[in-house]
């Protein structure tokens, strides 16, 4: 279990005497050209990146636009998303993983295109749906990086 | 039509490791182990081997199996496609003896992940290095997400699509089931019910425990070499018709564009273009079974069922002996052996059923063999197709 007992809280329980300190969400080690992204998200943004030439949205960051090659600059993105597939994970060894069963690891697609990770955090596991309408919040991980988590719009 | 002064590549040697528990091995000892047996069923020797192509988990690993096993190939490859690499290893390989750069490949596999791992890899590892993640994979990393995981998003959205059901995903593991109750080797042999499937525990929904692969220990082998060097040895050659490969994305699950829709249906077309046959000329097929899930999506890949239909495909028997596509008919990953990368287990049942060495599970005239290999999360495929008949 972890933060209040709510399914999807992953806020860590307070230390119990002769427990392991829960274990923080991991953070990433930003790659330069994704530096902007996990930024922006530590400050409670989403942000994609817009190929100047063609407009596709694309995520994950990457050097040129997937589709026409053209070179891509950052927008902000809505926060909104419908949930394109889920599953409620149910075993995991790994920590902080483990503390947190169960809990709902999701693909989402963004209003503006691009399909993320994510975890569907805010409702019980049995509520979410394929289809679902859902919308970003954000949790900071370290100096440099937050992330996007994803609950009911 | 092949041009007649083409070299044709054929496997002339299988076998397998003992399996599925092998705690006084090492993985080299594996390797050993299956390669001397498939060198004995091929009737050649280590001398005769030029060529080695393998794959594990570190770099160079081919470079390491030659040194263990003393040979000193000028032929070697590691392609490493997660659980597709062997059937990638025998095209390459196959290409090899056609251009007449090898004489005689050795292909092996070798794994202890049962002795040395444990039982937690295949179910509820991953993501504990999830800030190591190397480069591009940090991005579906920082989640939670399990192996299993990836597999269970692809079901919910076949699921969601096309009206998939759980107990059609479990009947893939009660076929497996029946037919691993006719290998003695195989890791589980009492029969189970779709209902026992469904009431083991759920690992990442909708998958169950009984809807992952086994964890094993054990090894496989083949030797591949040219149909005029197999004519004076004593197996009966089994031609490599064709064989094609390819990759939809690799640890970001979020760069498939359709989770209904495996790297299959790129593989699939191509190698029976290559091998100028069609899924209804296969007679026997061996579908890597990581996951239920990964079979019902490879028998719409490979076109043996409309896509959405391999549910009803799988629960109507499509599967089993007697079915329209009798498949895993070792037992498969889901109840025989999975040692990691089980695809080379593929290659040496398909080479068994085409010889008529198949046992109580031999299919009857068995001509044209179909083994897929599908690795990573769903990431790669790879065909290949074999044949009992010169092309």
């Amino acid at each position: 279990m972890s933060g209040d007992g709510r399914p999807g809280d992953m806020r860590p329980l307070p230390a119990v005497p002769g427990e392991r300190p829960p274990k923080p969400r991991p953070a990433p080690v930003p790659e330069p050209e994704a530096a902007e992204y996990w930024k922006a998200a530590r400050d409670g943004r989403l942000v994609v990146q817009r190929c100047d030439d063609c407009g596709r949205h694309q995520l994950y960051p990457r050097a040129r636009c997937l589709a026409c090659g053209g070179p891509v600059s950052w927008v902000e993105a809505s926060g909104r998303a419908v949930v394109y597939s889920y599953t409620v994970i149910r075993q995991n060894y790994a920590r902080p993983f483990r503390d947190w069963i169960p809990y709902v690891v999701a693909l989402v697609d963004l209003d503006e295109g691009p399909r993320v990770m994510t975890n569907i955090v805010g409702c019980d596991p049995e509520a979410v749906s394929v289809g679902m309408a859902v919308r970003a919040r954000f949790e900071p991980v370290s100096e440099e990086a937050g992330i996007a988590l994803f609950e009911p719009a | 039509m092949s041009a007649p002064w083409r070299r044709r590549a054929v496997v002339a040697g299988v076998a397998t490791s003992d399996y599925p528990h092998l705690p006084d091995f090492s993985e080299h000892a594996v390797h050993a182990q299956a390669a001397q047996r498939a060198l004995d069923d091929a009737g050649l020797t280590w001398a005769d081997v030029d060529g080695l192509a393998t794959t594990g988990f570190f770099p160079m690993y081919a470079t390491g199996v030659a040194e263990y096993l003393g040979l000193h190939p000028t032929y070697y490859d590691e392609t490493n496609a997660g659980g597709a690499s062997f059937e990638v290893l025998v095209e390459h390989a196959a290409y090899a003896i056609e251009a007449g750069v090898a004489e005689v490949v050795l292909v092996t596999y070798g794994s202890v992940q049962l002795s040395q791992m444990g039982r937690r890899l295949g179910t509820g590892g991953g993501g504990g290095a999830a800030a190591m993640a190397p480069g591009p994979a940090i991005y579906d990393a920082l989640w939670g997400n399990t192996l299993v995981g990836n597999y269970a998003l692809a079901a919910r959205r076949h699921m969601h699509e096309y009206g998939t059901t759980p107990e059609q995903l479990a009947s893939v593991a009660v076929t497996m089931r029946q037919h691993a109750a006719h290998n003695p080797m195989a890791q589980y042999r009492d029969p189970v019910t779709v209902e026992e499937v469904l009431s083991s525990r759920l690992v990442a929904d909708p998958l169950h425990k009984l809807d992952c692969c086994v964890i094993s220990d054990g090894g496989a082998a083949c030797v591949v070499t040219s149909a005029e060097r197999a004519a004076d040895l004593p197996s009966a050659p089994v031609y490599v018709l064709g064989g094609a490969h390819a990759t939809s994305h690799h640890l970001n699950l979020s760069a498939a564009s359709d989770l209904t829709v495996s790297p299959a249906a790129q593989s699939g077309p191509l190698a029976f273009e290559r091998a100028g046959v069609t899924p209804d000329d296969v007679d026997v097929a061996q579908l890597y079974d990581s996951f239920t899930i990964t079979v019902v999506l490879t028998v719409e890949d490979l076109g043996f069922c409309a896509k959405g239909e391999g549910g009803p495909f799988v629960e109507k028997g499509g599967l089993a002996l007697g079915g329209k596509l009798p498949t895993n008919t070792d037992g498969g990953g889901l109840s025989a052996c999975h040692p990691g990368m089980r695809g080379m287990f593929l290659v040496v049942e398909a080479v068994r059923q085409l010889r008529g060495q198949a046992g109580a599970t031999q299919v009857a005239d068995a001509r044209v063999a179909v083994a897929h290999g599908t690795g990573g999360m769903l990431s790669t495929g790879a065909t290949l197709v074999l044949g009992r008949e010169a092309p």
